[in-house]
């Protein structure tokens, strides 16, 4: 809804002509319009609260085994970096859309362009991690090493959508769509965005922290 | 115009235009999966098997057996058909100019020189009463294809032995049945929804009207998807899909899974469009409690279906992940839990009986005050007990998993809340009574309807605690008794209010009057057919016959009554013909029929039928409750004089329209809530 939404439409008057008997359109205000869309976007984001909820309930249940409550042998340090990366993506984000609020188009054009950089790193870092994991166990091997694979590829397909919505809020932006006014685009990327990554925050705990590591892995 | 006519008609229906894209699409992606598979060095599937099988006599192993390459190669087909169908459609074009930077179309429909209108119904077309009745007629296509399912199997299980049908046949008879119904019945509630909703609340089109038309082309992949179950090898679970058999099934389970999934994205966007619009949209002067009861249904089920349906996607993608690249969720062998599917599966497949059902009983509020000319009884309590519903509708799934492998314990809170959402559908049954009490009750084919849909789903309801009580719960699961339990309740929550729904509002959608007789002679052979097959199957289902099972034996003396039942099903099923010949025929020939043919107070009657593009030309304003019938002077909204077309209806008293229909029988008019 990014450019059309917030321009009065001003065509109604057209329909009238094809038929007399009833009025066209009465166009809704921008301001409205922006609200619908931003309540749109929460029930978007509370729908897909609970599919991520659903996610890390079957990390809950299928996580208890003989061993007790057991998460993937994992690299510490490799997975509190990429969170860390993604959590200050979310801060380049969260600076881009202030700074268009202020017209600011070069602090939103960097900033813009910091935060697509560190989630495509963030991306890299689960292919990475991927890598790495594949070396202590395989997808279709126990469930807890495939949850591992289902969680984190889930998630990265999100953060991938993400990354898709920022660069097309940076090419618009560079081209000089956006204003202080007019930004539902930049609002709406950034709220996916913020929600991908708290999102996030949640499969780290679920995947790197809780539970211990069971001293015999079947490798 | 170089191009000739017809070649330009041909092009301007988005539903041709979809179909070619989405085949190139579905060969391209399916030759991309192959190419990327053979650069990683895995195994590809040879593309020109699946044409040998068909033009000659090569068995395609991998439609039964199939390996993973076929999987893969064949899903990632259907996903690339869905999406070129859409993008050929044109639900897309807008949203891709958006994201290129261009201003893309206003998002209206525009009359094309040369192309005549009813294009529009086959095309993509943002204006909701379009799009409801995109999603009318496509409900009753497929209702009708899944109902003829029915009768082939039904007709199997009408003597014992085996007649006509092996065991694969009916498993897959019976899957594609029960998903295609599901189907159906989601695409009904869209088209009662999308069409009704905004009119209903004094609102000009549905708060996204893109998103509005995107959400109807969503399902038609979905449902081309899901009848290619069936030449795709078919699949031998039922429509519950349960791992381990769906993840060991043929090659049609993953096309059941992908339609499935996709479908899941229009029941999201379509009732998230629904909340923004009732939210935001709803005329001035229209509070909460004086919005229609409908809405009020849709309102409730819109909130189950926008989070509810997340589950029914896990359940389901996690299944196919397991088929693709054998994450082993539901191996116990590796660690996985089945029972878990079970959970999540139930998760949204409970809480979905209600996203039908509510809208259906919304119906049955909005009609039954219009036939007995009297206020709702009781508007708050029916409002109320819808979101009462809804919010138990999240709390009982378990009820379907007492002979599972789930810890006993659980049954007990599970079969409490079962039995607890008895209240609130009780308030609905007492508060309906109460509108008839003392009514002057006018039969007509909508409120017979309504009617039946009454006492249908009151048996419905009250075979349902010997289900949700743990003790006869163990013995009726998985007998005819819960097949006859859950038609009937489908059937009287929600069909017979789709069908009288269709005909309450037929006048208003086409601007002509159905064959009365003809909707009665529908409603009697639909109801006494029905009323033979699910009573007949609860005899059958406490005598302890088995579901699923495509023979049974002589001896159990079952056979009567499966006899009885299949001729109540092909009576039931055979009205149906009767319904969509009147309908069709009506639409074209039928007597042209007045603005306010019911007198109903509700918005979308004051106006023209049918109903102008933007259905207001100002926006109405609401100043009194919708349900004061036979209250004199109580007024409910005020239209501009170029809207009313239709005389005021609180002007009326019986003995000034000589042609209303029916004969009373108390006129005195009581106060309701």
């Amino acid at each position: 809804m990014s450019t059309t939404a917030l321009e009065p439409i001003a065509h109604h008057s057209t329909v009238i002509e094809h038929d007399g008997h009833h009025g066209g359109l009465i166009p809704i205000a921008p301001e409205r319009q922006l609200q619908f869309n931003r309540l749109g976007m929460w029930l978007f984001i509370i729908s897909e609260t609970f599919l991520f909820a659903g996610i890390l309930i079957m990390r809950i249940v299928l996580g208890r085994n003989e061993d007790g409550f057991t998460r993937p042998e994992l690299s510490q340090s490799l997975g509190l970096l990429i969170t860390s990366i993604l959590l200050v993506s979310s801060f380049f984000v969260n600076r881009a859309e202030v700074a268009i609020k202020h017209n600011d188009r070069f602090q939103f054009n960097l900033s813009t362009f910091l935060a697509i950089l560190l989630g495509l790193i963030f991306v890299g870092g689960v292919v990475y991690e991927w890598d790495e994991a594949l070396n202590h166990f395989k997808p279709d091997g126990h469930i807890e090493g495939g949850l591992f694979f289902f969680m984190t590829g889930v998630h990265a397909l999100h953060v991938i959508t993400g990354v898709l919505f920022l660069l097309i809020v940076f090419f618009n932006g560079i081209r000089g769509h956006y204003s202080s006014k007019s930004h539902w685009g930049v609002e709406s990327a950034a709220l996916y965005w913020h929600f991908v990554d708290v999102v996030w925050v949640f499969f780290y705990v679920a995947l790197y922290l809780i539970g211990t590591v069971p001293e015999t892995v079947a490798h | 115009m170089l191009i000739p006519r017809p070649l330009r008609i041909l092009y301007h229906i988005g539903l041709l235009r979809g179909l070619v894209v989405g085949i190139i699409a579905m060969i391209a992606g399916m030759i991309l999966t192959n190419i990327v598979r053979a650069a990683f060095g895995m195994d590809t599937m040879d593309l020109m098997l699946p044409l040998k099988a068909l033009f000659g006599s090569t068995v395609w192993q991998a439609r039964t057996n199939p390996d993973t390459a076929t999987e893969i190669v064949t899903g990632m087909g259907a996903i690339f058909f869905t999406l070129g169908f859409l993008a050929g459609v044109g639900s897309m074009n807008d949203w891709f100019a958006w994201s290129i930077g261009r201003k893309g179309g206003d998002g209206h429909f525009h009359p094309k020189e040369g192309i005549p209108t009813w294009t529009r119904y086959f095309s993509f077309d943002t204006n909701h009463k379009v799009v409801g009745i995109q999603y009318g007629l496509t409900s009753v296509l497929v209702l009708m294809v899944g109902g003829l399912f029915a009768l082939i199997f039904r007709t199997e299980l009408a003597q014992p032995g085996l007649q006509f049908l092996n065991n694969q046949q009916y498993n897959n008879y019976i899957g594609i049945h029960g998903l295609l119904m599901i189907a159906a019945v989601l695409l009904g509630v869209g088209a009662l929804s999308n069409y009704l909703v905004p009119i209903m609340i004094g609102a000009q089109d549905m708060a996204f009207p893109r998103l509005n038309g995107f959400s109807y082309w969503i399902g038609v992949p979905a449902a081309i998807l899901l009848l290619m179950a069936l030449p795709m090898g078919g699949f031998d679970t039922g429509w519950t899909a349960y791992p381990p058999l769906s993840v060991k099934a043929p090659l049609g389970m993953q096309f059941v899974l992908l339609s499935i999934f996709i479908l899941g994205f229009q029941s999201i966007v379509g009732s998230i469009n629904l909340l923004v619009t009732i939210f935001m949209m709803r005329a001035p002067g229209m509070t909460w409690f004086r919005m229609p009861i409908f809405v009020w249904g849709v309102l409730a089920a819109s909130l189950l279906q926008f989070t509810a349906t997340q589950f029914f996607g896990l359940a389901f993608i996690s299944v196919l992940i397991e088929r693709w690249v054998n994450i082993p969720f539901y191996d116990p062998a590796r660690g996985g839990n089945v029972t878990l599917y079970q959970h999540i599966f139930w998760f949204y497949s409970h809480p979905t009986v209600y996203i039908w059902v509510l809208p259906g009983l919304g119906v049955i509020s909005e009609i039954l005050p219009v036939f007995s000319r009297k206020p709702l009884f009781g508007y708050k309590p029916i409002a109320l007990s819808s979101m009462a519903i809804a919010f138990m509708g999240y709390l009982v799934w378990a009820h379907h998993m007492f002979t599972s492998a789930m810890d006993p314990f659980l049954r007990l809170p599970f079969m409490l809340t079962t039995l607890t959402i008895a209240v609130p559908t009780g308030i609905k049954f007492f508060n309906w009574i109460g509108t008839l009490w003392g009514g002057k009750i006018h039969i007509s084919t909508p409120m017979l309807f309504s009617l039946g849909a009454f006492i249908l789903f009151l048996l419905g309801g009250l075979t349902g605690p010997p289900n949700g009580l743990v003790v006869t719960g163990i013995h009726l699961h998985d007998t005819h008794w819960v097949v006859a339990h859950f038609h009937i309740t489908v059937f009287g929550g929600f069909l017979f209010s789709l069908l009288s729904a269709i005909y309450f509002w037929f006048p208003k959608m086409t601007g002509k009057m159905f064959n009365e007789f003809l909707g009665r002679v529908h409603f009697w052979f639909m109801f006494g057919g029905f009323a033979t097959f699910a009573l007949s199957l609860f005899r059958i289902g406490v005598l302890g016959m088995p579901r699923r099972y495509a023979d049974y034996d002589s001896a159990w003396g079952f056979g009567s009554l499966n006899m009885l039942a299949t001729i109540g099903a092909f009576a039931a099923g055979g009205s149906m013909l009767i319904f969509i010949f009147n309908m069709a025929f009506s639409a074209r020939y039928g007597v042209k029929a007045a603005p306010n043919p019911w007198r109903s107070r509700s918005l979308e009657w004051q106006i023209a039928s049918p109903v102008p593009e933007f259905n207001f030309s100002a926006i109405p304003e609401i100043v009194g409750h919708p349900y004061d019938y036979g209250l004199p002077g109580a007024v409910y909204a005020i239209l501009s004089p170029e809207d009313q077309v239709a005389p005021l209806e609180d002007a009326y008293t019986p003995l000034d329209q000589p042609e209303a229909v029916g004969s009373g029988i108390a006129a005195v008019p009581v106060a309701g809530d």
